[in-house]
């Protein structure tokens, strides 16, 4: 896959989410259907999903989603995947021809189970093993592109318009409990498969739609920890740093997104004494992890997801509710479109994050 | 009366459409199950009213200039961008940036809008637009305001809920903002002036109150009969001297 020297999103762009808090499953087609709806926010230079729940049937084994520009990347890769893990099954995930998707790369699926030996000798635990060895395939070899890495969960995206996309991949056979979406937009470089949203690590996926100034800044921070930034794109960032907070530090999720969107300093001096303290603490610790610029991205999680803007909503975000099911969007007609009543509707302010949690996560 | 159903229409299809319909002098047109096709009603003019069922999408009744768009629920983003004359009537809420630098004509929304309403509208001799708004506004209300009227009525708030978000009337250089009710001094831009109302402001109020009243079936006297801050700029240019 040819990568961009430099890639930027800077505007445009549409996400969307559904989670069935119940943990009911349900097909590819809502998904597809509210994101198409936004056709005008794309330019079909990228589209993709994350699909959580979609394979019951490997649920413990980490599903290793892959692109491979041919056959050596692939023989490399399997390769590096036999050394380091057990693969229970193997093989190209099945797609269908869509005269608007060209020049797709191999796109190839693993159910693996990290070899004993060598969690014991790398002293790590099975999640920090698999981070590890995607980070080292998508850096090492060329040609091999780590889509995604987490149990019970696949990210599928591509070069195209979204509904396309869905199409070629026949997400209407696949069921899951949470499904998340993006359309990408694209002005100043053109658009490769690994370069389309969702980016993942792990079970966590996130889609994005605008632009973070603070990059470079977040980017160095990340090194810190030893997360290095190979896709050259600035979504990137926003999932590395949820890892680092709510996987590797275990920090509960509504102080990642304070984090990553803080309060000002004027609205922090106006707090209660002991906000104030914790604030004052985040911003001083944290100051390098802030996300600066517009955005509204969703992350997601086996667990559940989140949906986060901007502090001063230099990006759009709707969500709803109806019953189990909690939706966000770009717009709120995307999701008028696969809920025409919900409950209720809102738009969170800047900075506020949307949370929906599984039910059985909550008790 | 021509109904257009707007069901899976694109947006260029459906809006050819309307314009077809009003050119043919049909000045009552009913356009259902919209959901999310832009820029309705953009830039036309006579006297035509739109009525429109579902959610329509951005930039509806841009440049627009003359006829009546009367939305059956909620809209989104910059609603009357650029708007020159006519009138909007949303009968639910709206999203960031509504009346985005418009010119001339009203917007009267029946519930709450997002970040950046009003922002830059502006106003010349006899073209002085204006905003009425039912619930509450978002951060930046009014922002780089340069002219005309946006009133905010802040009915069904939670007790303790702020009507209006932060940077109120911030770079605001003309126009007038009414606000029911207190706003909190943090709340407003360093541009933003507080003054009393005088005779003048509730003649202005007492106007677009009773339109508001009308449309969407409230009590003018009851919604007018609560004290209401108004925001002017403190001076007619801000940053006059910032690059001198």
């Amino acid at each position: 896959m040819l990568r961009e020297k430099y890639e930027r999103v800077p505007s445009g762009c549409a996400v969307s989410g559904i989670l069935d808090r119940s943990g009911r499953r349900f097909s590819g087609n809502d998904i597809i259907q509210s994101i198409a709806l936004m056709r005008e926010r794309s330019n079909g230079l990228g589209g993709g999903f994350a699909a959580y729940g979609i394979y019951p049937e490997y649920r413990d084994h980490y599903a290793f989603h892959m692109f491979y520009d041919d056959e050596q990347a692939r023989e490399i890769s399997e390769r590096f995947l036999n050394e380091h893990f057990n693969i229970a099954e193997a093989g190209p995930i099945p797609t269908k021809k869509v005269s608007w998707i060209i020049n797709e790369p191999m796109i190839w699926r693993y159910f693996v189970l990290p070899k004993e030996e060598k969690l014991t000798s790398s002293g790590l635990l099975s999640d920090e093993f698999v981070a590890q060895c995607v980070i080292n395939l998508n850096k090492r070899i060329d040609g091999a592109f780590v889509v995604s890495s987490g149990k019970n969960m696949g990210a599928f995206k591509g070069v195209g318009y979204p509904e396309d996309i869905g199409e070629f991949y026949q997400l209407y056979n696949y069921e899951g409990y949470m499904w998340t979406a993006h359309g990408r937009f694209p002005t100043n470089t053109p658009g490769w498969w690994g370069g389309a949203h969702p980016f993942t690590l792990l079970d966590l996926s996130v889609v994005h739609n605008g632009e973070l100034s603070s990059y470079g800044t977040n980017r160095r921070y990340l090194n810190e920890f030893g997360y290095e930034c190979t896709m050259q794109t600035d979504t990137e960032v926003a999932a590395y740093l949820l890892d680092l907070f709510t996987r590797r530090q275990g920090m509960p999720l509504e102080i990642a997104c304070k984090i990553m969107a803080p309060p000002m300093w004027d609205e922090i001096e106006r707090m209660p004494d002991d906000e104030r303290t914790l604030y004052t603490a985040l911003r001083t610790v944290y100051g390098k992890a802030l996300m600066n610029g517009p955005f509204s991205i969703i992350a997601a999680f086996n667990s559940g997801m989140v949906a986060l803007n901007d502090r001063i909503k230099l990006r759009p975000l709707v969500a709803a509710e109806k019953g189990n099911v909690l939706y966000v969007s770009s717009e709120e007609s995307a999701i008028i479109e696969i809920c025409p009543k919900p409950d209720k509707i809102w738009t969170p302010r800047g900075g506020e994050p949307v949370i929906g949690m599984l039910e059985e996560v909550k008790a | 009366m021509k109904v257009i159903d707007a069901n899976g229409i694109h947006y260029q299809q459906l809006n050819a459409l309307i314009k077809q319909t009003a050119a043919s002098g049909e000045d009552d047109i009913r356009v259902l199950n919209v959901r999310g096709q832009r820029y309705i009603g953009d830039g036309m003019r006579g006297d035509a009213t739109i009525t429109v069922e579902g959610v329509p999408g951005n930039d509806m009744a841009a440049f627009m200039d003359g006829p009546t768009i009367v939305v059956k629920g909620n809209a989104q983003d910059a609603v009357g961008n650029t708007m020159n004359e006519g009138k909007v009537m949303i009968h639910g809420h709206a999203g960031d940036t509504v009346g985005y630098a418009m010119r001339g004509g009203t917007i009267f929304i029946r519930d709450d809008v997002g970040y950046r309403v009003g922002i830059h509208m502006k106003e010349y001799e006899d073209k002085v637009p204006a905003i009425v708004i039912g619930g509450k506004a978002g951060d930046f209300f009014g922002e780089y305001m340069a002219g005309g009227i946006l009133i905010l009525l802040g009915m069904g708030l939670y007790p303790d809920e702020p009507i209006v978000g932060n940077y109120c009337g911030t770079g605001m250089h003309g126009g007038v903002i009414y606000i029911r009710g207190q706003v909190d001094k943090y709340r407003l831009g360093k541009e933003a002036d507080v003054r009393p109302i005088d005779d003048k402001d509730q003649k202005v109020l007492g106007m677009y109150v009773e339109q508001f009243a009308d449309h969407f079936g409230y009590d003018a006297e009851d919604i007018l009969s609560g004290t209401f801050t108004k925001l002017i700029p403190f001076g007619k240019r801000p940053y006059g001297k910032l690059y001198s």
